[in-house]
């Protein structure tokens, strides 16, 4: 089983607790991700977005949870079978975890490498496959988990807090 | 510049957002790449495209669009229009080439978003 970690630097002691710990989210929101449904792809990202938005939370902040989401509901669409997504949200941070039906990822390092993509041509037809949806997620999290093989399932959750860093 | 004056100007046909030929338009956008567009993003932003699905009507939940300018005569669907109506997102349609619509506005002093 392959692990990817990344931390930014300025959250990383908080966010490190977090996931020894993993405490009851204040609210939680469950969808479900159609295989191939680029009709509705995305609209789990808008909700949780609108969710946020409500609760207050900063626009570039917002700004960067939704491109995040998004870019991780579309890879469950487009290069999975579907699967679920769980956004868990805290006083201080959003982790949204994306939960696909594989078939996984043969290697992850590589799949993070920007322009590497194999997205098929109907995917590609979209506008999707530049192979920037991964780096593009990593540049707007605070901390970015993936774990996945070939042949297996992917778990991609990723946190961000609420406040900027200092 | 005003939204009215992009459309004379591309001799558009507006598909979506009659009512919105006030608003102010500062700064544009062209790609046919989602995740290029999402990665280029940091302020409200008119987008020129020649993408047509559901997905480019979507990324404006996640991006502040001031509307969308589909180049070279493409048209979306009747389902898109109503994505676009639900959302107040002004949608347009010019023959134009991306590169000529680029140019028309470039000329007119619409200056390219922050990327
Ligand atoms: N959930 C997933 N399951 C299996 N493979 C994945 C998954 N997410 C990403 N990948 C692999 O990683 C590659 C790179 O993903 P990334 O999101 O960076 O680019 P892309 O989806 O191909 O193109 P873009 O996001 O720019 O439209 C994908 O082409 C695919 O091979
Ligand atoms: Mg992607």
């Amino acid at each position: 089983m392959a692990e990817y970690w990344y931390f930014n630097e300025a959250f990383a002691e908080e966010a490190s607790s977090y996931f020894l710990e993993r405490p009851e989210p204040v609210i939680v929101m469950d969808f479900t991700i159609g295989e191939r449904d680029f009709v509705n792809a995305g609209n789990a990202s808008s909700q949780i977005k609108m969710a946020l938005k409500r609760l207050g939370v900063d626009h570039d902040i917002l700004r960067r949870i939704a491109i995040a989401s998004y870019e991780a509901e579309i890879n469950e669409t487009a290069h999975a079978r579907g699967g679920e997504i769980t956004g868990n949200i805290y006083p201080e941070f959003v982790v949204i975890k994306f939960y696909d039906k594989g078939p996984g990822m043969k290697d992850i390092e590589q799949s993070m490498v920007p322009g590497f993509s194999t997205a098929d041509e109907q995917v590609r037809e979209m506008g999707f496959g530049a192979g920037l949806g991964l780096p593009n997620i990593k540049k707007n999290v605070d901390v970015l988990h993936i774990d996945s093989e070939e042949g297996g399932r992917t778990l991609l959750e990723f946190m961000i807090f609420f406040r900027k860093k200092s | 510049m005003k939204l009215g004056e992009i459309v004379k100007a591309l001799e558009a046909d507006v598909l979506v957002g009659a009512t919105a030929m006030e608003k102010e338009i500062t700064c544009a956008f062209a790609s046919d790449l989602i995740s290029d567009i999402l990665m280029c993003t940091k302020e409200p932003t008119l987008l020129l495209s020649g993408l047509t699905n559901p997905q480019i009507i979507r990324l404006s939940d996640m991006i502040e669009l001031f509307g969308i300018v589909f180049v070279r005569g493409k048209k979306p669907s009747q389902e898109i229009v109503e994505m676009a109506k639900e959302r107040d997102l002004p949608l347009i349609t010019t023959q134009f080439t991306m590169y000529k619509t680029s140019g028309i506005l470039f000329n007119l002093g619409l200056r390219s978003c922050k990327i």
